[in-house]
């Protein structure tokens, strides 16, 4: 599995990155976690508000910082 | 490491500060203790009344006004009349956060309602948040807050319309990437409940902030009547300036009177004074309201999320915003004020341009633009300049260009930058021949008599 954190790097993209490993370690999933800061490759995934998550590739919500539940929700 | 290493840049920052900072030098002894007085003067005037209000308003705005329902009309398919009023003024709700402006730029680029609608609201954005608003209006005088928000969203739309003619070849070339948005969740409350309760919010920093504009009637002990505007008061003297010809004194001039001459000093009875005496009462009665409001429509999730966002406004900002103070404070203090009043004293082309030229390359952290603007102007900045700064320091500065460049290639990049400083020159000129009053000169601020 393939997790992509999408943000230029603000306060709100690293509290979603950590919540992301938080949620990959309790889960226990085998997963990689990157972040991606260009901003030409984050309009690229079509999202036009950061902090933003895709998994594999698939965009999954933007625009917000969710609950570490609502993350654990979107990768199982 | 990043963070650790910053961490001890900071520790050593501070410690080469403390270890050759010239304590014996009198100018720089004068300059800490302005620091502090004007930290003090923040902390007194624009904190409880402005600072904390609308952070608490930034935190309801990303709590419960959905972005996406806001960047719909930004999308691709959108027409060029609603991109271009949506762009202009959607920076008030979706500019609360400075590192969410280019991203958003980017994206209505590539994946929306492209080059025209993108730069208007880059432009505009920033200048127009609601925090930024308010503390103009009220450290810079509501004349200043209400030109930064009409010149911010006039030429906001005339700089995207010109990007937009000058580049209409090259529209149809950019990137073709599908614009994803998940559907934004049902909302969760109806969008009247959400904009009462963000419009009382509002309202409570409007009457809080309520501004007297100090039109007096003075009476002297000889029985000389005439009418001035209370700039300042002392203890023992007003400091006035004059709307009637008094004396040997034109009228415009600053005079400074003894109270013990003053027989009778009274408002002017408009309603603006009138609110202004009843300001309190009404915010607390929105106050009020915004408490029931909350108690009737929000549960738990709701207020954990709002107050949540509110703090990371309040950890992100705060530190930013009083951090800025003190330096700014103690930098004021050591600059002469010759050099301010020789660059931008004056209404002319040369200053403006100045102004907006030092605006478009020099970084300005998220609100400290205005006390630093504070400054320049109690130097001797005059209010032309001060408005093509407002407009120009947020837009732009040299890291957001070399981001801005990356995402729409060199020449696009130098036109928008020339457009930026010369609009905003333009903008300053303007406003500056219809305003010439500077709202802070001439206001002397020590701790011990700081303006009620």
């Amino acid at each position: 599995m393939k997790i992509q954190v999408l943000g230029t790097g603000c306060a709100k993209c690293g509290k979603l990155k950590e919540l992301c490993e938080q949620a990959v370690t309790e889960l226990g999933l085998d997963a990689e976690i990157t972040k991606v800061e260009d901003i030409m490759e984050i309009t690229s995934f079509g999202v036009m508000t950061t902090p933003a998550m895709a998994v594999d590739g698939v965009v999954k919500f933007a625009g917000k910082v969710p609950s570490l539940d609502e993350i654990k929700g979107y990768l199982q | 490491m990043k963070r650790e290493f910053k961490i001890f840049a900071w520790l050593f920052g501070i410690f080469l500060i403390a270890y050759f900072l010239p304590l014996g030098n009198p100018r720089v002894k004068t300059a800490i203790y302005e620091a502090f007085v004007l930290l003090q003067w923040y902390a007194r005037n624009h904190t409880l009344a402005c600072v904390v209000p609308a952070l608490f308003i930034a935190g309801a705005i990303t709590t419960f006004l959905s972005k996406e329902s806001v960047l719909k009309h930004l999308g691709p398919k959108a027409n060029k009349v609603e991109a271009y009023s949506v762009a202009s003024v959607s920076g008030t709700i979706l500019a609360v956060c400075s590192c969410s402006v280019l991203p958003m730029f980017a994206g209505i680029y590539r994946i929306g309602a492209g080059l025209g609608p993108a730069t208007c609201f880059l432009y505009a954005g920033p200048a127009i948040n609601v925090m930024a608003i308010f503390l103009t209006a009220r450290v810079l005088g509501w004349e200043l807050g209400v030109a930064r928000v009409i010149g911010a969203v006039v030429f906001g739309v005339i700089v995207g319309l010109i990007m937009a003619v000058l580049f209409s070849k090259s529209e149809k070339s950019r990137n073709e990437a599908v614009l994803q948005m998940p559907d934004p969740p049902a909302a969760k409350h109806p969008m009247w409940k959400n904009a009462s309760l963000l419009l009382a919010m509002i309202a409570f920093l409007v009457f809080s902030d309520w501004f007297n504009p100090g039109d007096k009637v003075v009476v002297l002990g000889d029985g000389t009547r005439f009418e001035a505007t209370l700039q300042y008061e002392t203890l023992g003297e007003y400091d006035l300036r004059l709307k009637d010809v008094y004396a040997d004194h034109q009228t415009g001039e600053v005079v400074r009177l003894p109270k013990a001459e003053i027989v009778s000093i009274e408002d002017v009875d408009t309603w603006v004074v009138r609110i202004h005496h009843i300001r309190w009462y009404l915010a607390a009665a929105m106050g009020a309201l915004i408490v029931l409001m909350s108690v009737c429509w929000l549960d738990k999730t709701d207020m954990t999320e709002w107050m949540g966002n509110t703090w990371f406004y309040a950890k992100l900002l705060v530190p930013l915003l009083f951090g800025g103070v003190f330096i700014v404070g103690f930098l004021g203090a050591l600059v002469p004020e010759e050099h301010v009043a020789r660059l931008v004293g004056d209404n002319s082309l040369t200053s403006n341009l100045i102004a907006s030229v030092i605006g478009c390359f020099f970084y300005f952290a998220t609100l400290t633009e205005i006390p630093i603007l504070e400054t320049l102007m109690r130097n001797g900045m005059a209010s032309g300049p001060a408005l093509a700064l407002l407009l120009a320091g947020p837009a732009l500065s040299i890291p957001s260009i070399l981001v801005i460049r990356s995402v729409m290639g060199n020449s696009k990049t130098v036109v928008f930058v020339l457009l930026v400083i010369v609009m905003a020159a333009i903008a300053g000129m303007g406003y500056g021949y219809f305003y010439p009053d500077n709202p802070v000169l001439n206001i002397p601020m020590t701790a011990a008599a700081m303006p009620q």
